[in-house]
């Protein structure tokens, strides 16, 4: 893969400087917004806290899931919103980054592993970039065959792909006596991550982190995207047949892409694993592939900053839902959460069909627009007497 | 430069080319003309590795190609202009082009992007707007320009005045014979005998998957068959008045102008 820019003298065409206003602008405001959050909660001036200033709906724990989904949003949105591959199956590489740290950090021992190497504070993160490889390779294989599928066919085999990988969880990988996955329990006990004696643990500490990591693929995101490979995989989107003749590899490109997200959510299913200290199957089935597309669609498909607002939406959303919806009509039940969200759902898609990000934008400029048109048209009537 | 041996290619079991055999030498512009489903479209896929032929080999540069695929036959220096011209309609014009220099990495890259807008001045002008909103026209020019970016030493072109206004036509045949000046090889194809045979030195007739004539485009151009078939000479096709003050068969808005068979710009087939 090349990532590399285009030669100085296309720069001086002016190709990569609104992409660069735009993201810089993108960067402030994510920074500024987790900063001013994560400020309120870690120093706690004034005895406030974010969980008493918005009646315990936004936590450090929730904001660090917005992080991780963000981690694998990213890849997801390079994948189906600029490569124009659907993949119904994402949670699957999620699962299995979490349970490759899950299983290489609790049950090292069983795995005939040396305690001097399983008990090293770099342990968990050497495993965590191994799992990031192995699902990256993983995924390499899968995509050869599958992505030469298209459209509904690729959905499907991506869905199928993801059932596998939910029932090898559950299943304990197919061999029970190891009992490496913990069946339908999963693994317990996964220890905290550490730098030397540093421990990142409480929620502060780990916020951090994972927003570092967070950033840090965003801008991998970004970069990728404003690259000559970024062009490629918007190419094999607009006629594969087209990106065929001017000479790209096309179900190269793909399947490389298709690695990328999946290590990514691979890396994201390592954090997720060290965050919750457990892990199961069941939060890696087609429930959760269906949510982070969900998520990738509401924060905008083709847009690597709708990563990070998709996320927080969704699970604000839900959030808001499962509190508020009993306060405001008392008596309904569980299920009414789900229809609800799903109505929500279907309200922003009819209105914002390009996702949050780019919906807000473009209502922005319509805005300013017609607003500078009703001023016109007020100074032309002006030297008329009317108003 | 280019060698097509005995090729027969199969869409399933329908057999769309058959033992079909072509050379095109350095500095020509070879026409391939023929009728809808004649076969045409399908050598040129099969030439540039997106259709895998079934028997008989392809030679560029006599390298054999037949079993490379597409990616690497663009590296060869095999550049296709797709039929419909499938340019990336969400993309800007300038990334389209960018597309075209895809397997390049040298640094000449915006200056043959600024050649490009000097061969297709109105692509410069529209260098930032979505390929998809450009007429036509201009995509056409933008899938010529497209496949010029790899420098290539044969440009192959899908039927490049299909859905053209008939100026426009003529100017992308002169494009054409232009190119040729500067040095590119180029196979045509058209369905549009009489437009190609214009600016071919050689051509070759596809039916049904079978070459049934060659010659230079002279030859053709008086042969019989041809002129009966495709150039519509024949009693049984109606001859419809074309204007001689504006060049080259500018048809006259008439309803005849449909079965027109002096048209360049004629869609149909050969009947």
């Amino acid at each position: 893969m090349n990532l590399q820019r285009q030669p100085t003298a296309l720069r001086s065409l002016g190709v990569n400087a609104r992409a660069f206003s735009r993201d810089f602008i993108g960067y402030l405001v994510l920074i500024l917004l987790l900063g001013g959050m994560g400020w309120i909660e870690i120093v706690q001036p004034g005895d406030l806290s974010l969980p008493k200033l918005t009646g315990g709906l936004l936590t450090l724990d929730m904001l660090t899931r917005v992080g991780l989904f963000t981690i694998v949003l990213v890849g997801l949105n390079l994948l189906m919103g600029y490569a124009g591959q659907v993949s119904l199956g994402q949670a699957a590489f999620y699962g299995m980054g979490a349970f490759f740290s899950a299983i290489l950090t609790t049950r090292a021992a069983a795995l005939g592993i040396p305690a001097s190497l399983s008990q090293a504070w770099w342990w968990a993160w050497l495993v965590m970039f191994a799992g990031m490889l192995l699902t990256g390779a993983c995924a390499y294989l899968i995509g050869v065959p599958i992505l030469r599928l298209r459209g509904h066919y690729l959905a499907m085999a991506t869905l199928g792909m993801g059932v596998v990988v939910y029932v090898l969880l559950k299943e304990n990988l197919a061999v029970p006596q190891l009992n490496l996955t913990g069946g339908f329990d999963g693994v317990h006990s996964i220890p905290r991550l550490r730098i030397g004696d540093f421990v990142i643990w409480p929620v502060t500490r780990y916020f951090v982190l994972v927003w570092f990591f967070t950033f840090l693929v965003i801008a991998l995101g970004l970069n990728i995207v404003n690259s000559r490979y970024g062009r490629v995989l918007r190419a094999i989107h607009a006629s594969q047949s087209a990106a065929e003749s001017v000479g790209v590899a096309v179900h190269k490109s793909k399947a490389q892409i298709f690695a990328l997200s999946a290590a990514l959510a691979s890396l994201a299913g390592s954090l997720y694993a060290h965050f919750q200290a457990a892990v199961i199957p069941a939060t890696f089935g087609f429930g959760e592939s269906l949510e982070l597309v969900i998520m990738s669609s509401v924060g905008g498909l083709a847009s690597i900053w709708g990563a990070p607002f998709g996320a927080f939406a969704v699970l604000l959303l839900k959030e808001l839902l499962r509190t508020q919806l009993r306060v405001v009509f008392p008596g309904v039940k569980g299920e009414f959460e789900a229809i609800a969200f799903g109505v929500l759902l279907i309200v922003i898609m009819i209105s914002m069909p390009e996702g949050l990000t780019t919906g807000m934008l473009k209502a922005y400029r319509r805005w300013r627009a017609a607003r500078v048109l009703k001023q016109e048209i007020a100074e032309s009537l002006e030297p008329l007497g009317m108003k | 430069m280019l060698r097509v041996e005995n090729v027969s290619t199969f869409y399933g079991e329908i057999r769309a080319l058959n033992l079909v055999s072509l050379t095109v030498a350095p500095g020509e512009i070879v026409t391939l003309i023929g009728a809808n489903g004649a076969g045409k479209t399908t050598l040129l896929n099969t030439i540039c590795g997106m259709l895998k032929a079934r028997h008989g080999a392809i030679y560029f540069e006599d390298k054999p190609i037949s079993d490379l695929g597409p990616e690497a036959i663009v590296g060869l220096g095999v550049s296709h202009v797709p039929e419909r011209r499938q340019v990336f309609a969400t993309m800007s014009v300038l990334d389209n082009l960018l597309l075209g220099a895809y397997q390049r990495r040298d640094p000449q890259i915006g200056q043959d992007i600024a050649q490009a807008f000097e061969l297709f001045p109105i692509l410069k002008q529209r260098q930032k707007q979505a390929a998809g909103t450009l007429s036509g026209g201009e995509q056409q020019m933008l899938a010529i320009a497209r496949g010029l970016m790899s420098r290539p030493k044969l440009l192959m072109l899908d039927e490049p005045s299909v859905g053209l206004a008939p100026l426009l036509v003529c100017e992308i045949l002169e494009i054409v014979a232009d190119l040729r000046r500067r040095g590119t090889t180029i196979l045509l194809i058209e369905q549009n005998a009489r437009a190609a045979l214009k600016v071919a030195d050689r051509g070759y007739v596809l039916e049904n998957g079978h070459i049934v004539l060659s010659g230079t485009a002279q030859e053709l151009t008086a042969d019989e068959g041809v002129q009966k078939a495709y150039l519509g000479k024949g009693n049984r096709l109606q001859l419809a008045r074309c204007r001689a003050d504006v060049e080259r068969y500018v048809c006259l808005d008439d309803p005849a102008v449909n079965s027109c068979a002096l048209c360049p710009n004629r869609n149909g087939g050969n009947s």
